[in-house]
């Protein structure tokens, strides 16, 4: 394969806390291949936006600090630069959109003055170029009579006409990758089909790649190409979308999946659905060993309670932090079995 | 209470909420109004789960608040058990309001942080005068343990407990009177999905064990199908759709239930394609019209 665009290397995020020292992100590595989308899936609290925010350098400091690893983007590690020159790398080159687009986008101000700022920040552009800009960028994201509201602010606007503004403000230096945290959590069903389809559209004109960080394996499955599953502050399994889909190993994603309402499964009614028992562990006393165990039905009084799994490849791309995962466990049946 | 023959725990008859849109700074004048919910009628027999679902702004909490009569209807007929709640209030209206309960969405904004596990799920007996304190205070530690939470816990207070466990909490204040009907307004959207799992069990096995008839509120379709014998879909304050909810999800009448459940995302990459494919046919069939 070729060289990835950016390399996280055993990261390790942790907030200092009154209550202790929260291991928020515990030794977390991957790569973002170019011109594909990396989905980062997992509950809240698995560390998922954490990871997000400490490739960019914006984990609120104090309490949070990266304590351990790189995040090498080129040939830079991201971690070791100043807040200067990670202003010069934010939205020219890593530009990254949230989940509530009424919060990141200053109420106060224009959505053309919020454009306008951007561009004028890292392109040598005079007002009214940066305007034309503006409006060119407003209606590649498919934003109706785009000149017409460069000076409404953003009140004026419904939640997915807003997210289409934070696209076209987050690909407006055509940064080489995109960071997008829950973008359509806050939308209608619709509305967010078609947000992901703008997404996946810009990614594939502007040959970004892209960092999905969403709750939602249906998300998931519909835009990543490739997937990391977190808990506790772990990757706990991390495959080709297909290859997760089509064969889940660990427990954790294995309990998720089957704990998810089918939309096509007519039985549904009359079954209960299969629920994870209890709740993810404490982070600031994590345990030394697997932190599914607890909730996990296939842990026993073996090698799971004894120390922590390592990430292992079980077939090739296919990586799982698990004692038991789905295949060994079939392998060990059929031996039963003969 | 009269009940000849047959009649539906709930009936709902062109039911109508208009709110109005008011201008001016010191003298509001009504401008104009907006029509939340119009001409709705619905049935829910007893010990049912109609699934109410539809996007934000469609009024389908709207619908479920006039239900319950937090909000008073514009015009319409709902009928509880065969009695006509436009047409009650004060002490009547209160008499029939402990038959029918609400389930919130937000387990951290709909419990009160000053009030113990205990008094929030206690609260609606001292209301309505039921019991002596010994009774109630015996009836809550029932009622904790009948939702799964350890009844242990009364003392304490909501803040000390995950969204799950509130969720708990308001489920079983909302048992507390023995109602005949719940409205659920998007009870596990907080939730995280294996949470939510947990809670859409406990309504299931609730309904089961106390013949509970639910009025669900939801967007998300993959839960309201899980717990849904039949579904109604609003749009802009309408009635698009009502139907079993078989039918519904496997062959829906409308155009535009049909962009809804093609719009929901579904764990399966592969299917995920054929559903871009479709989904973009039928958003711009809707465009269109």
């Amino acid at each position: 394969m070729s060289e990835p665009l950016l390399s996280v290397r055993d990261l390790k995020t942790q907030f200092f806390t009154r209550e202790g020292v929260v291991h928020a992100v515990d030794g977390v590595s991957f790569d973002v291949q170019k011109g594909r989308t990396l989905g980062i899936v997992g509950e809240s609290g698995c560390g998922k936006s954490v990871t997000a925010l400490s490739i960019m350098g914006l984990i609120p400091k104090p309490p949070a600090r990266i304590v351990e690893g790189e995040v090498i983007f080129g040939d830079r590690d991201l971690t070791k630069l100043s807040e200067r020159q990670l202003e010069d790398v934010r939205g020219k080159e890593i530009a990254m959109i949230f989940q509530d687009s009424m919060t990141s986008l200053n109420p106060t101000l224009t959505i053309g003055t919020q454009l306008t700022e951007t561009l004028r920040r890292h392109f040598d552009l005079s007002k009214k170029a940066a305007r034309v800009r503006a409006i060119e960028l407003l209606e590649e994201v498919g934003l109706p009579k785009a000149a017409n509201r460069l000076e409404d602010y953003p009140h004026r606007f419904s939640g997915g006409m807003r997210q289409r503004v934070m696209i076209a403000i987050a690909i407006s230096c055509d940064p080489a990758l995109l960071i997008a945290d829950e973008p359509t959590t806050a939308l209608d069903v619709t509305v967010q089909a078609q947000v992901l389809d703008l997404l996946e559209e810009m990614r594939e004109t502007h040959d970004m790649s892209m960092i999905l960080i969403t709750h939602d394996m249906g998300v998931v499955a519909e835009a990543a190409h490739d997937v990391l599953v977190m808990y506790a502050g772990q990757i706990v399994e991390q495959a080709p979308v297909l290859s997760l889909f089509d064969r889940p190993e660990h427990p954790y994603t294995e309990a998720l999946m089957g704990a998810l309402p089918q939309l096509e499964d007519p039985g549904v009614r009359h079954r209960r659905l299969t629920a994870i028992p209890g709740r993810p562990p404490d982070l600031v006393h994590p345990p030394e060993t697997c932190r599914f165990a607890p909730r996990c039905k296939y842990a026993g009084a073996d090698a799971c309670t004894a120390r922590m799994p390592e990430l292992r490849e079980i077939r090739p791309g296919h990586f799982v932090r698990s004692e038991h995962p789905a295949s060994e466990r079939a392998a060990t049946r059929e031996k039963v079995a003969t | 209470m009269t009940s000849h023959g047959y009649e539906p725990l709930l009936q709902v008859r062109n039911l109508v909420k208009r709110f109005p849109v008011k201008r001016g700074l010191f003298f509001d004048r009504t401008v104009d109004w907006v029509e939340a919910v119009q001409d709705v009628s619905f049935d829910i027999e007893r010990g049912e789960t109609l699934g109410l679902v539809g996007e934000s702004g469609s009024g389908k909490t709207t619908t479920g608040y006039c239900v319950l009569q937090i909000l008073r209807p514009t015009s319409g007929s709902i009928r509880f058990d065969g009695q006509e709640l436009t047409e009650l209030d004060g002490e009547s209206l209160r008499r029939l309001r402990r038959r029918m309960q609400l389930v919130f969405q937000d387990p951290y904004s709909s419990l009160d942080p000053r009030m113990t596990v205990g008094d929030i799920v206690g609260e609606p007996l001292v209301v309505h005068r039921v019991g002596s304190r010994q009774e109630r205070r015996r009836r809550v530690r029932e009622l904790l343990d009948v939702v799964g939470f350890d009844p242990s816990y009364t003392n304490r207070y909501p803040h000390e407990f995950s969204g799950g466990q509130r969720q708990r909490i308001g489920i079983a204040r909302a048992l507390a009177l023995s109602p005949d009907l719940i409205v659920c307004d998007e009870p596990v959207s907080a939730l995280d999905v294996s949470i939510q799992a947990q809670i859409i069990n406990l309504l299931k096995d609730l309904q089961q064990e106390f013949g509970l008839t639910y009025l669900f509120i939801a967007h998300d379709l993959a839960v309201v199908r899980s717990i849904s014998d039949r579904i109604a879909v609003m749009h802009h304050g309408r009635l698009v759709e009502i139907g079993e909810a078989e039918q519904v999800y496997s062959s829906p009448r409308e155009k535009y239930t049909q962009a809804l459940l093609t719009a929901v995302p579904i764990p399966d990459p592969r299917k995920m394609r054929e559903r871009r494919e479709e989904r973009r046919r039928l958003q711009s069939a809707l465009a269109e019209r």
